[in-house]
């Protein structure tokens, strides 16, 4: 094939060559000539020598087609790639499918054992990776009834973006729908299997459970609006109370076994949600009575929990930069940048997550007192090597505390300030904290009562657009925050955001957990501000990747234009650590899963859970099980096998083979209780909690 | 793309061309076309040759290169056109329409909610037989890959890919009715599993999309998916699927404060959701336990579309010779499929033993014997003549000359009492004449046919030559002997099938014999539940020739082969009888007769069927076909799964939906005769 489509180009090119000689058609070739030439290419071919067959055309003159045009090139060019496409297309379908040799999944390997489908399982997705679908809307998207917004090709981003981004948003005020625009949330297990065409998110598990026997009446996708504040899917959609019935149906015609529930990033602090909500009596809570988790709950196999929030949530809220949480860059990364938006489209993505609840939801939780102030973080003496030499040497390492012990040998000189979430500049970041100047966050409150709203930027876009000059610097001028002050810092710049949405989350550590004040739901999905239900047979996991260099804390600056309808500030991408520390293009990195670190996803299961604690009354067993990240080997491993990324981790066997087990009924401790590859229990230890 | 297609215009460019020498290059045109379907490695190999000896006699324009450049062209133009396609703004077609046809009426949906009306009570869909999409979950080897992909329903691409493969999996267990051994093929759920049936065939889209339309979303509609090739009752061994429609329906009554639900559902759904009924409100090991006054607390309408309540007789001939005309609409999708014989001449005989896994296709047999279908000289329809309905179709006033077309005697007509005669003549004579010699007792030859037929395995095969002839013999059947006919045929189905399904006319309702759950999808056999609030739609289409009786002949290749097949020879005007078949008014699946009879009479007021007094509707509309192409298949439609679209019938649907009762909706709306046939029924109420 290649040496066909060698020769041709070789021809062409001569002909062109040719045709652009004025004086070609002097040569008046003579037939005889021609026959001559027939033999004697006759005799080339047999040879099969094409290079030879080419340097005799060059010397012999021939007549020269006159209509064969620069069109006519492109026809033919555009002809032989689409045949030589269909050709191989049709060769790949006619190809039989065991001709690649798929690595045995772990589903097949595990019903070989005699794992059968026992317990019913419910998935229940994070945030973005639900699909929404439009059911009512204005007349720019006309056409689009039941057909998906968010989730699968995404095409109408390209076609009218304008108004995509219209549907997509919540009203800015109730956090519900705007008027005239119904978007929900697709249900069923097609609701987040897939993410994108080919982006699978749920779907590689779900094959191996239907392998060992799960189908649609025993396993569920709790699908919801993650767009949505969780209370307010009860509210609009009544999500919580679909799910109760869904589970407690499950129950019943699976013979009363009870169920295991699978969520995922946002859908873990969705679930702890729902089970505050689902015990608490009617008007606003599910009247499940107190013992309906005991009662309907086997485990919880929370993947990539981010039960302390993320820091990404941050960046994401305050400038709209997350790297990636919102996978709009990983889709289009070229689209922010050229911004064919007319100039905004980072301000166009604000704009539209601003007015999503669900992301406040993801702020980091706990204060000072999880996250670390000015001087100290839990991961402070934590090492940058990252995973690198971890790779090059796989080695086996059962009980790998040893192992982290002698890393931290060669560890960076200066501890890195983990705990500054947000600094401005390099060195704020860096300094000791007596070194900074000290305003107090507080202080933005009272700047904020007296700020002059500036309408010459007509429409305001983001709430940066009325906020003062003043008030801008102001935040700058503070040099650094920490997860105490951040929220002092939102509250300032995204009032209203923060008005509405602390209605529904909190982020606080809770004195007294006995306190009727808890009993709002606003505190149900902060695990540090609930008690977990009474049900001492239930068992939590806490399933997550390591090894990869998660977002902790940001360095940022003002932009440079900083005219109306921009966003004032910006991650400093310039600045950079020396080798192996652990600063890289303005984000400090911490070890975790790429989205959620370490400290977030394991310390509820090291610490906060585990015994008899105040947060855990009933004593529910926990578990942590960590997944060291190894990169796919080769491109035909997709995504991997083995990888401990946010989301590609739903691909990694040893995760499936895990919450197969226990699907069919294995507990914790027939797992073999935790696996620990990273400092999760030093850190969890230098935190001072009270349990 | 075909060959001669792609021939031409290559003619026609080398034309143009300066190359005069057009024969050489069809012989190279044949050889480059097998190569296109050919390996790729004598791809390399010959069209290099070819090339090298163009590249002399013509080097600029040879044929690949005009196939190239064709196929080139080709591209280009399709690009721009689906370029030009995705930048045409939606409202284009729409536009274009208007400008040809007039302006459009308003959707029904858009229609109402200018009227003020809007979303009120939950609505829940139970879709019928055929339209449900199926989606794998277990398979075996040569279904590897199709992991929850559908494999009914959508475009169904896996028929044409690997059919043999594609049978076994969806053929039940012979003898258990369930699923065979390593496959699990499930019913797809949510809205999605019944929308669509294929690409554009819309089947529930339309009325969800008018809905819609004044507010209905996922959590205030719910479709009650199920796999409809299992008997009803295995749906909840299974599946539980009956537990779970319960369930559903109790969370969207809740959620919606406590307003009660209306159903919806369509063909077969409409036995479905009878059987369901029963089965919620009978106590648990066999019902759902849901407690004497289940269906009044959460019902408050059944609004039955195109309901085949006593039976199709489409269905028998999809038993006796998996000749239906389109009941499983195999046929409709692939038109030259089953005439082709891809599949070695066996076509038909694959599809019945698929069809007859399927214990569903026996709740449509008709119900209520010669009571409800007629004797062998009597029928409730006699007198309907064809040709007064081709002038009927035009008519607007149906309603009120029916009365008067009913006085005109007719002086032949049709006997459709006799749902299959062998012959036409034996249709047509008087009971006195026909010699019938009885086939109960017959011995079943015994044949070697299993050996020879390879792994095609009908149960003909077991009957032999005597009991072929025997069938034969008896000449005619009306709808009481067809099922004793089936089960000299088809024993083993029909063992299968009489454990789930009944067939008869209960004397009395009381015996408890009838709390057992074969009896519950049989309206002749059931009392409906004690909900006195509940309101019971008939919604149907007629003015379609629908099948009602066949004309059937002995195959003349008998071995390894289905013995008997309609007589498509026969043909009559006067007594309706075309390519062997008789056909009434209906909607083209169902018969007037079947979906109206139990609304007009068998339920209407307080009967021993409906003790405590549900009240009961007609409406019928008449079939109209589209107008022009532009309409797709028509607004007005009445046909049986296109008036799912019918604008008439979807504005009923969501008055009810919004809280209107049968009453205000104007009560009747009664085009066919179906009141007078009904009065000729003589059923004890």
């Amino acid at each position: 094939m290649a040496s066909i489509l060698r020769f041709r180009k070789l021809c062409y090119v001569e002909q062109a060559v040719k045709c652009a000689s004025v004086g070609f058609e002097s040569f008046d070739q003579s037939p005889k000539i021609d026959q001559k030439l027939d033999k004697k290419e006759e005799e080339v071919i047999s040879a099969n020598n094409f290079a030879l067959e080419i340097i005799k055309k060059r010397k012999q003159p021939r007549k020269q087609p006159k209509e064969w045009r620069r069109l006519d090139s492109c026809c033919w060019m555009i002809g032989y790639l689409c045949s030589t496409w269909w050709l191989l297309l049709f060769l790949y379908h006619s190809l039989p499918v065991t001709l690649l040799q798929v690595p045995e999944s772990p589903g097949v390997r595990l019903k070989r054992e005699g794992l059968a489908a026992l317990h019913p399982v419910v998935l229940v997705p994070g945030i973005v990776t639900g699909g929404l679908e439009l059911w009512e809307g204005q007349p720019c998207a006309d056409g689009l009834f039941r057909k998906r917004l968010w989730g699968g090709s995404f095409t109408e981003i390209f076609k009218r973006p304008l108004c995509w981004l219209e549907h997509l948003s919540l009203h800015s005020e109730t956090g519900l729908d705007p008027p005239g625009i119904r978007v929900r949330a697709v249900p069923g297990l097609v609701a987040a299997d897939y993410f994108a065409p080919g982006y699978f998110v749920w779907a590689v598990l779900i094959e191996n459970l239907a392998k060992i026997g799960y189908e649609g009446k025993n396993l569920h996708m709790a699908a919801y609006d993650w767009r949505l504040s969780f209370q307010n899917t009860e509210i609009r959609d009544h999500a919580l109370s679909r799910l109760k019935s869904k589970i407690e149906l499950m129950y019943l015609t699976n013979g009363y076994k009870k169920v295991a529930v699978v969520p995922h990033s946002m859908g873990v602090i969705y679930f702890l949600h729902f089970l505050k909500w689902v015990e608490t009596p009617p008007p606003i809570g599910g009247g499940g009575g107190p013992g309906w988790c005991a009662k309907h709950i086997k485990a919880i196999m929370n993947i990539g929990p981010a039960f302390l929030g993320v820091p990404k949530a941050v960046s994401n809220i305050f400038s709209a930069e997350g790297k990636d949480i919102a996978y709009i860059r990983a889709m289009a990364p070229g689209l922010l940048d050229s911004k064919i938006l007319g100039l905004q489209t980072l301000e166009h993505v604000m704009r539209v997550s601003r007015t999503w609840d669900s992301i406040v939801s993801l702020v980091p939780k706990g204060g000072e007192t999880i996250w670390g102030n000015m001087d100290w973080s839990p991961e402070e003496r934590h090492a940058c090597d990252f995973s690198r030499k971890r790779h090059s040497q796989p080695s086996p390492i059962d009980n790998n505390v040893n192992n982290s012990d002698v890393k931290r040998g060669f560890r960076v000189k200066d501890p890195v300030q983990y705990g500054r979430i947000i600094s401005f500049g390099k060195t704020a970041s860096q300094l000791h904290s007596s070194q900074l100047p000290t305003i107090d966050s507080k202080e933005f409150l009272r700047t904020s009562a007296s700020q002059n709203l500036n309408f010459s930027c007509g429409e305001a876009w983001t709430e940066y657009d009325e906020m003062s000059r003043e008030g801008i610097q102001k935040v700058a001028a503070n040099k650094a925050y920490t997860t105490q002050t951040l929220l002092d810092l939102l509250r300032f710049v995204a009032p209203k955001m923060m008005l509405r949405a602390e209605a529904h989350f909190s982020h606080g550590i809770a004195d007294d957990l006995d306190n009727p004040k808890y009993n709002h739901y606003k505190y149900w999905s902060n695990p540090l501000e609930m008690k977990l239900p009474d049900a001492p047979d239930m068992e939590i996991y806490c399933l997550y990747g390591v090894g990869i260099p998660t977002e902790r804390s940001y360095v940022y600056k003002l932009s440079p234009t900083s005219g109306c309808k921009s966003i004032p500030y910006q991650i400093d991408s310039s600045v950079n650590g020396e080798d192996g520390s652990c600063l890289k293009g303005g984000v400090y990195f911490a070890d975790g899963d790429e989205s959620v670190p370490v400290l977030s996803a394991g310390f509820m299961c090291a610490k906060g859970w585990r015994g008899r604690t105040r947060f855990n009354p009933s004593g529910i067993a926990t578990y942590i099980r960590e997944y060291r990240h190894k990169p796919p080997s080769s491109l035909l491993e997709g995504r991997g096998i083995e990888s401990g990324a946010h989301v590609d981790i739903m691909g990694n066997v040893a995760l499936i083979e895990d919450i197969l087990r226990i699907a069919s009924g294995a507990t914790g401790k027939e797992i073999r209780g935790d696996r620990i590859y990273s400092d999760i229990l030093r850190m969890s230890e230098r935190i001072n909690l009270r349990l | 793309m075909s060959a001669i297609r792609r021939r031409k215009p290559i003619n026609e460019s080398d034309k143009t061309s300066e190359a005069s020498d057009s024969k050489p290059h069809k012989e190279k045109e044949e050889e480059q076309h097998g190569d296109d379907d050919g390996s790729d490695k004598d791809k390399k190999k010959i069209p290099s040759k070819i090339k090298k000896k163009h590249e002399e006699k013509q080097p600029k324009w040879s044929c690949l290169d005009s196939c190239c450049w064709f196929i080139g062209c080709i591209c280009v133009t399709w690009w721009l056109l689906l370029f030009l396609y995705n930048a045409m703004p939606a409202s284009f077609p729409q536009y274009v329409t208007e400008a040809i046809t007039g302006p459009l009426p308003d959707p029904p949906g858009v229609k109402l909610k200018k009227e003020g009306l809007k979303a009120k009570h939950p609505v829940v869909f139970v879709p019928g037989i055929v339209t449900g999409g199926l989606e794998l979950w277990e398979g075996r080897k040569c279904a590897e890959g199709l992991f929850r992909k559908r494999f009914w329903g959508g475009t169904f691409g896996e028929v044409y890919k690997r059919p043999l493969c594609w049978v076994e999996h969806m053929s039940l267990d012979n003898e258990t009715g369930l699923d065979p051994c390593g496959i699990r093929v499930r019913p797809v759920s949510g809205l999605v599993a019944a929308d669509y049936f294929a690409p554009g065939y819309f089947v529930w889209a339309v009325l969800i999309a008018n809905l819609a339309r004044i507010g209905y979303e996922e959590k205030t509609m719910y479709m009650a998916a199920y796999d409809w090739r299992l008997s009803f009752q295995n749906t909840e061994a299974r599946d539980q699927t009956l537990s779970r429609i319960k369930s559903n329906i109790e969370l969207i009554v809740a959620t919606n404060g406590g307003k009660k639900a209306v159903v919806i559902p369509h063909s077969m759904g409409v036995l479905y959701f009878l059987h369901f009924m029963k089965w919620v409100e009978a106590p648990a090991p066999m019902g759902g336990g849901g407690g004497p006054d289940w269906c009044s607390k959460h019902i408050k309408a059944v609004v039955n579309i195109g309901g085949p309540f006593l039976g199709v007789p489409k269905a028998i001939a999809g038993l006796f010779s998996a000749e239906a005309k389109d009941i499983a609409v195999v046929r409709a999708i692939a038109p030259g499929f089953l005439d082709n014989d891809i599949f070695q001449l066996q076509t038909l005989q694959h599809v019945m033993r698929m069809s007859r896994s399927w214990d569903s296709t026996m709740s449509m047999i008709p119900r209520g014997g010669d009571t409800i279908w007629g004797g062998l000289d009597w029928s409730p329809e006699e007198g309907y003549s064809c040709a007064k309905k081709r002038e009927r179709k035009n008519d607007t006033q149906i309603a009120e000359e029916a009365g008067v077309e009913s006085a005109v005697s007719q002086t032949r007509s049709a006997k459709y009492g006799r749902i299959i005669s062998f012959g036409k003549d034996v249709a047509e004579a008087p009971s006195s004449d026909v010699e019938r010699i009885d086939f109960r007792d017959a011995v079943k030859g015994h044949s070697a046919a299993n050996t020879t037929c390879r792994d095609v395995w009908t149960e003909y095969h077991d009957m032999g030559f005597g009991g072929i002839n025997a069938v034969a013999e008896y000449k005619t059947y009306t709808a009481e002997s067809i099922v004793d006919l089936l089960h000299f045929v088809a024993p083993k189905m029909m063992a299968r099938g009489t454990a789930h399904f009944s067939y008869g006319i209960a004397d009395n309702l009381d015996d408890p014999k009838y709390k057992h759950y074969k009896y519950w999808s049989n309206p002749l056999e059931t009392k409906l539940p004690n909900a006195p609030e509940m309101e019971i739609f008939s919604l149907y289409g007629v003015g379609l020739p629908t099948e009602r009786a066949y004309i059937y002949k002995l195959s003349p290749a008998a071995e390894c082969y289905i013995p008997f097949q309609i007589d498509t020879s026969a043909d009559d005007e006067e007594t309706c009888l075309k390519d062997g078949v008789y056909s009434v008014d209906g909607d083209e699946t169902v018969p007037v007769l079947s979906a109206g009879f139990m609304c007009a009479k068998g339920w209407r007021g307080k009967t021993r069927f409906n003790p405590s007094g549900i009240r009961t509707y007609i409406r019928e509309y008449s079939h109209s076909p589209p107008a022009n192409l532009l309409e797709g298949r028509g607004t007005l439609s009445g046909a049986h799964v296109d008036i799912m679209g019918n604008f008439a019938l979807i504005e009923d649907v969501i008055r009810v939906a919004a809280g209107a009762s049968g009453e205000e909706l104007g009560g009747d709306q009664v085009y066919s005769n179906i009141f007078n046939w009904s009065e000729k029924i003589d059923l004890q109420l």
